[in-house]
């Protein structure tokens, strides 16, 4: 669907304006969209590894302390005689006094018995708290306009122009070009940093490259999402990113596309709800794509996951219950070929300890599988798809016994019970390949182990 | 940290004598965490080709031992030398194995990354890793027996495949020395046979290995040289001859129930 498809179906006013956002269609939007969906590609990448580092928390640090900084440059300038409202100048400050509230959790790290958590908490409320009563003070200077310094705490994206978006521009590119170059060591550093000092990684030169990075993006970021939500942007893309991928490059990849995402969605959004403070849609956005990725991700999303030990637990159950009705027949039979005969429930129930429900609850699913029947008279008797299902499991079963005993150096006795947890996950071919390991050639086996009825649990 | 008044500091010229011959070296090493001394004077010399083992009770400081010769930690005086020279002039000839948990084994990297790391230093700054480290790294894991999990994310090993991982690790730096924080920490007994054949194969090939350990029951079985710690050295010589009853009393004081999984140990030995 092109573009201008979407202008024919869209014809009411509202969805004018949100395709125009959307496509970048005026010169404003364009740019503030871009701007903001750059800033979460930025923080995307550079958020990964902060993540990965164990050090988010430094981020919300350094992000809140950005406030006096602020205000004392405002005030600085203002007494300089200028506007107090250059730019450059207020992110200056932001810079210097972020850095300084990183310092402090290092020394209060290094000189104190204080847990992280506690060193960051202090540094993180006593800054922003100062922020804010500094930022008071300098509203009340006379003759100087500070309106608008506290956009810096929630952002306001719209006031983007140009040369914000070429800054944002160059710290993503800075950003990429400096994750590649040193990806390795990065990589080093985050998952094992003792081994990096050994091997002559120079870590505190590596940590301050990373948290460099991220206070470039910190700043950058101040004024379109605001100093207390920006450690949304760093933290969220790469914790949702890591619920589709094991595999860190691809991570760092996705964490920026869905950064990017949040930024683009979450400005053009932005624009319709023109009174709510745009960093906090970003935020929400990002937080959407989070839900979606926690819940649906492959790799570790919840769903799949559930999916996957349910599947498990269904086949589990099966073989289960088709192994149990095979040997039953079994001994019940003196002549071979074994005759698809029916049991009795209570010969079921006796041949090994169900947990409670459990039996009720595999029948009705053997049934449902088309591999179980009820006679009329009460008795389950295998269909004929069961009945093969059956014999193959349970030659399965043997097979894997057989090979534990003879290369495992396993007692007949314990057998069963590690054959009960592979056999699960027996391939064709690992079925071909434990013949071929064990020389067998016969269709049918016997149990190497003896098969005896468990007691009922009441009767214990 | 203020350093500790260094009562028994020898004359420096002293430390020279200390042959390069030794593959490590230790010399009048203290190390205090927040004022509280951990190590004390130690004097340490590890022959070339011994299969050492670093025994002592809790908080004995045997990792801190081992960190401290890397520079991990600071020391707060003495000096460490490995053939002779200061460890960071000789990285290439130390590997190093930390301890299983002290790292996030979640991280998102497969285990043929993991040992692949062993070859960074090799590989220098800003170059990937290339097809030829990569080979190794199969080769390792394929030597300590989990070449078919290399792809495996390393969060989907046990912790027996994770130890053996490291060990790959420390491996393909084919260095001279070894140093083992705990290798067998909660690890299975077929994992612990592995490692400790591997640990033998490379000490006949006459790398000197040293080990953290903690199980008395294995100490004369595993390791042919024996350092008995408790903040300071008790013994340190052959097994044969440190770990006997008197040293291992002075090691874990008056800690009764291991004192009776020392008398245990003590049965074993020289069978």
């Amino acid at each position: 669907m092109s573009v201008a498809d979407l202008h024919i179906i869209a014809s009411s006013g509202f969805f004018d304006t949100l395709i125009e956002t959307l496509f970048l269609e005026s010169y404003n939007t364009r740019l503030v969209v871009l701007g903001t969906a750059f800033l979460g590609a930025t923080a995307g990448i550079i958020g990964s590894f902060l993540l990965l580092r164990k050090q988010s928390l430094l981020g919300d640090a350094l992000s809140h302390a950005t406030l006096p900084g602020i205000g004392i440059a405002f005030a600085v300038m203002v007494a300089l005689g200028g506007s107090g409202r250059y730019l450059p100048g207020l992110l200056l400050g932001a810079t210097i006094t972020g850095l300084l509230g990183v310092l402090l959790v290092l020394a209060i790290r290094r000189t104190t018995r204080l847990k992280d958590d506690a060193a960051m908490g202090i540094v993180l409320s006593v800054f922003f708290g100062l922020g804010v009563a500094i930022l008071k003070i300098v509203q009340e200077i006379p003759s100087a306009s500070a309106a608008g310094l506290d956009s810096f705490i929630y952002g306001k994206p719209a006031s983007m122009i140009m040369s914000d978006l070429i800054i944002i521009g160059v710290t993503l590119l800075l950003t990429i070009v400096i994750c590649l170059i040193i990806l390795k060591e990065l990589t080093l550093l985050c998952f094992d940093d003792s081994f990096a000092s050994t091997q002559g990684y120079p870590t505190t030169f590596l940590d301050i490259i990373l948290m460099g990075l991220v206070t470039a993006v910190t700043v950058v970021g101040l004024q379109s999402v605001g100093l207390i939500l920006i450690i949304a942007l760093l933290i969220t893309p790469p914790t949702a990113a890591r619920f589709w991928t094991n595999d860190l490059r691809k991570m760092l990849w996705l964490s920026a596309f869905i950064g990017g995402l949040s930024g683009w969605l979450g400005a053009s959004f932005s624009a319709f709800f023109e009174d709510l403070p745009a960093g906090a849609i970003i935020v929400i956005t990002a937080g959407i794509i989070f839900l979606i990725s926690m819940i649906f991700g492959p790799t570790r999303g919840v769903l799949p996951r559930y999916l996957r030990q349910r599947q498990l637990k269904r086949q589990v159950g099966r073989q289960h219950i088709l192994r149990s009705v095979y040997e039953i027949m079994e001994a019940e039979q003196e002549s071979h070929p074994l005759k698809n005969l029916p049991i009795s429930l209570e010969r079921l129930r006796d041949h090994r300890v169900w947990s409670k429900g459990e039996l009720p609850r595999l029948i009705r699913q053997a049934r449902s599988e088309d591999h179980l029947e009820r006679q009329p008279s009460g008795e389950l008797r295998l269909s004929e798809s069961g009945f093969g299902e059956a014999s193959r499991i349970t030659r399965n079963h043997r097979l894997w016994e057989l090979y534990l005993i003879k290369h495992a150096d396993i007692a007949p006795s314990h057998v069963d019970r590690d054959a009960d947890m592979v056999e699960h996950i027996l391939g064709a071919e690992m079925v071909h390949q434990l013949e071929a390991e064990l020389e067998l050639q016969e269709h049918t086996l016997e149990s190497p182990h003896v098969i005896e009825n468990e007691t009922p649990p009441n009767a214990v | 940290m203020s350093p500790l008044p260094s009562s028994a500091a020898r004359p420096s010229s002293i430390a020279s004598d200390h042959s390069p011959e030794f593959p490590l070296s230790v010399h009048d090493l203290t190390v205090a965490y927040h004022r509280k001394p951990v190590l004390w004077d130690l004097d340490l010399d590890i022959p070339k080709g011994s299969l050492a083992g670093i025994v002592g009770p809790n908080g004995a400081g045997k990792s801190t031992l081992l960190k401290a010769c890397l520079d991990l930690i600071p020391k707060t005086s003495g000096e460490v030398l490995i053939y002779g020279k200061p460890y960071e002039d000789q990285r290439d000839l130390v590997a190093y194995v930390p301890q299983r948990e002290s790292v996030d084994w979640d991280f998102p990297v497969s285990a043929l990354d993991v040992v692949a790391m062993g070859t960074y230093r090799k590989i220098g700054w800003f170059k990937r890793v290339g097809k030829k480290q990569k080979e190794q790294a199969r080769a390792a894991l394929e030597q300590v027996g989990i070449g078919h999990l290399a792809d495996r994310q390393i969060s989907q090993l046990s912790g027996g495949q994770q130890q053996r991982a490291f060990l790959a690790r420390a491996l393909v730096q084919d260095a001279e020395i070894y140093f083992m924080d705990e290798p067998f920490a909660a690890v299975d007994a077929a994992t612990e046979q592995a490692i400790i054949e591997l640990l033998q194969e490379l000490n006949s090939r006459g790398k000197t290995v040293l080990c953290v350990h903690h199980d008395l029951a294995t100490v004369s079985r595993y390791f042919d040289w024996l350092v008995l710690l408790n903040m300071r050295i008790v013994a340190s010589g052959p097994t044969k001859e440190t770990f006997t009853r008197e040293n291992l009393q002075k090691a874990y004081g008056g800690k009764l129930n291991l004192l009776e999984d020392a008398a245990h140990a003590l049965q074993n030995v020289g069978r």
